[in-house]
């Protein structure tokens, strides 16, 4: 058989369709990632920013490098990793953030899967009008639908009052909804359903109804039906939907710092505090790297436990 | 008793009726066939077998015991999909082990089980594949397996060759012959094609339109139609109008409209005067260019080759009688040195014994 032949170009065409992609995530994401990489390594400015490694000569007006090969610990250090590993405070926030995300997931997870296969299952009218239904909140600004819960949640909002006004009949203390981890944990699901919906629904759709049938008439319960059958075809949306929760919800700043008290802290406001607060680019870098480096583990251990259970069957 | 008893079973879609009153009885160790052309009601009535949808009225008895209450995961009935329907997740040994697992099965017990039935299919060496690394030939025999591992009492299998091409059709329809006398299980077979039908079942039960036309064996089936529908859907079959003239003990008289009278044997209830046809196999007629004609108990009539149809082995010709009526006829192509024995518009004779055609009241 002869090889196929393709028009001008045909090899390159995969390289030139990608290319775009490619050099926007290297302009603004590889390298800003180096870039941050670097700063980890350097000290703070006075006034924020970082000592400089580049001086203005007065005299010449040539900009020259100040490091050398002799004065490299004046410019570079370790101290700021060093300084996260010091104090547990920072671990214990890392571990704090980890849990607030992955809660977060698991109701997620809990509300979308019956949700998608309701939606997946009704008919073609109803599915695409529940599909509009769950990105509808993407509709409106994102901080205003977050001040929204404020309103919800705060002491004046029927809900407050309501479920105040049911806990003292019973003698219970009123409680205060806003400004509290709980708060935290609603924001959070509220804002992260969707992902969760969506990579769900596209999996749960594609399923073959006869394969329940068969399972059915094979002798399985509704109950195995669903966990022989139903859960595992449907992990790769499972998978996907935690990812697109998990990791956005663990670097969530916004969330916390207008639904938490003063201990609903998580990384990203931490983080956030060091760039724009204390000015301490270098530490808020290591933070940001420890972020990227536990999700990456995270994913390695899942991913090895998935092989691991992939094997043992 | 019979294994399996349909009794006057009804299954309407809104006000389409898709079963309509069908009876009839599965023995145990059959294979039994239900055949009919697309949309007759075959995959309605296994899936009422199976317990995926219920009868609207009358009932079905399996094993002495009515299952109208019983779910389809309760009853001891699998079913082998068209599509196949295996666990696209599971390997081959997993798909098999599903139904014992389901029921709680001891490990040791499973695997011996996977194993036979490997066997049964000679599967062994794929044991560890997933389904869509097999072809579809395996895939039926996974899916055959699956339905067979822990002893239904009856498998229904709807239409489970017709995803496969002519020659591995043929050898599966060998292999599930021998799998069914080995096993010893009822088959309740659905199919359209009605050579597999012939060619597999013990009894065939002929559907139309939701009716059952006719429940016999396959000789039975093809040689004694009892309806134009079974004459025409099974093979090929010359239908001849005429009408009966003289009913005697051993034989009757039919005037074929507009070509002449013939005997034939008489059949139940026939009455002189009455209408119907004359089913008629193109294998049972002789044709030449002459006939002798001396032989009472055939029939004899004169045409005109209208049409050749060259197939290898036979060829068939349609033959115009003097009325222009047609007939199809065959011969196989034995004439040595030469490919068919006539050509279009030869004058040949037709004849065929009184007992070769089978008449239909109307
Ligand atoms: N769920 C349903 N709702 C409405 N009508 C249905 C339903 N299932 C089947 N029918 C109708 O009932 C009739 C019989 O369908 P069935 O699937 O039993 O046919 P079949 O004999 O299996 O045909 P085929 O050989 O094409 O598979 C068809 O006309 C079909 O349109
Ligand atoms: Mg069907």
């Amino acid at each position: 058989m002869s090889k196929p032949v393709y028009g001008l170009g045909g090899r390159y065409a995969k390289w030139l369709i990608s290319a775009p992609p490619l050099l926007y995530l290297l302009l603004f994401f590889a390298i800003p990632a180096l870039i941050m990489v670097f700063a980890a390594f350097r000290f703070p400015g006075d006034y924020g920013g970082l000592v400089p490694l580049v001086d203005v000569n007065p005299d010449t007006g040539a900009r020259e490098l100040l490091l050398t090969a002799e004065n490299w610990r004046d410019f570079l250090t370790f101290e700021n990793f060093g300084r996260f590993f010091e104090d547990s405070i920072y671990l214990e926030l890392f571990l704090k953030s980890f849990w607030y995300a992955g809660l977060t997931t698991l109701i997620c997870l809990v509300l979308a899967y019956p949700l998608s296969w309701l939606i997946a299952r009704s008919g073609k009218k109803t599915r695409d009008l529940l599909v509009l239904l769950v990105i509808l909140p993407f509709w409106s600004n994102f901080l205003i639908r977050v001040y929204a819960w404020m309103i919800i949640l705060g002491p004046q909002s029927y809900f407050s009052r309501v479920l105040n006004g049911f806990l003292g009949i019973f003698g219970i203390e009123p409680v205060s909804l806003l400004f509290s981890q709980f708060a935290v944990i609603i924001g959070l699901v509220y804002v992260h359903l969707p992902f969760m919906v969506l990579p769900l629904y596209a999996n749960l759709e594609k399923h073959d109804m006869s394969l329940l049938d068969a399972a059915q008439d094979l002798g399985a319960n509704a109950w195995q039906r669903f966990w022989k059958v139903t859960w595992p075809l449907s992990l790769p949306g499972v998978w996907a939907g935690v990812a697109l929760v998990f990791i956005p919800a663990l670097g969530m700043f916004a969330i916390p710092d207008l639904l938490g008290g003063t201990n609903s802290m998580m990384i990203g406001n931490l983080i956030k505090q060091q760039f724009l607060d204390s000015r301490d680019w270098p530490f808020g870098s290591v933070l940001s790297i420890m972020l990227t480096l536990s999700v990456l583990l995270l994913a390695a251990v899942a991913a090895w436990a998935g092989s691991r259970h992939k094997k043992k069957d | 008793m019979a294994l399996l008893e349909i009794r006057d079973v009804v299954k309407r879609f809104g006000d389409f009726t898709a079963v309509n009153h069908v009876s009839l009885a599965v023995e145990a160790g059959e294979f039994f066939t239900l055949l009919g052309p697309s949309g007759c009601g075959k995959t309605t009535l296994l899936r009422m077998l199976a317990g995926f949808e219920q009868p609207d009225s009358g009932e079905i008895v399996l094993d002495g015991q009515n299952v109208a209450s019983v779910p389809p995961e309760k009853r001891p009935v699998h079913t082998v999909f068209q599509n196949y329907a295996l666990f696209p997740h599971m390997t081959v040994a997993q798909n098999i082990a599903f139904p014992l697992k389901m029921a709680g099965a001891a490990t040791d017990e499973i695997n011996r089980r996977v194993a036979e039935l490997l066997e049964d299919v000679r599967l062994q060496d794929f044991a560890k594949r997933y389904p869509h690394e097999l072809s579809g030939g395996q895939r039926q025999r996974v899916a055959i397996a699956r339905a067979l591992v822990n002893r239904p009492k009856l498998l229904l299998l709807d239409e489970p060759l017709s995803a496969l091409d002519a020659k591995l059709r043929e050898q599966m329809q060998i292999e599930l012959i021998t799998l069914q006398k080995e096993v010893g299980i009822t088959f309740v077979y659905v199919t359209h094609d009605q050579g597999e039908a012939l060619a597999l079942s013990h009894r065939i039960a002929v559907m139309n339109q939701g009716q059952v036309e006719q429940l016999d064996a396959p000789e039975q089936i093809y040689s004694y139609p009892k309806s134009r529908f079974v004459a025409d859907f099974i093979g090929q079959c010359n239908l001849l109008d005429a009408s009966v003239t003289e009913v005697g003990a051993e034989r009757m008289t039919l005037e074929i409209s507009g070509v002449g009278a013939c005997h034939t044997l008489p059949v139940a209830g026939a009455q002189p005067g009455q209408k119907g046809c004359l089913a008629l196999r193109p294998e049972k007629i002789k044709l030449g260019a002459s006939l002798p004609a001396d032989d009472s108990d055939e029939v004899h009539f004169k045409g005109r080759v209208h049409d050749c149809l060259y197939l290898g082995d036979v060829t068939i010709y349609i033959v115009e009688l003097d009325n222009g009526m047609l007939v199809e006829t065959m011969l196989p192509n034995s004439a040595p040195g030469r490919a068919k024995f006539f050509d279009d518009n030869d004058l040949v004779e037709l004849a065929w014994r009184f007992d070769a055609g089978h008449f239909i009241l109307a």
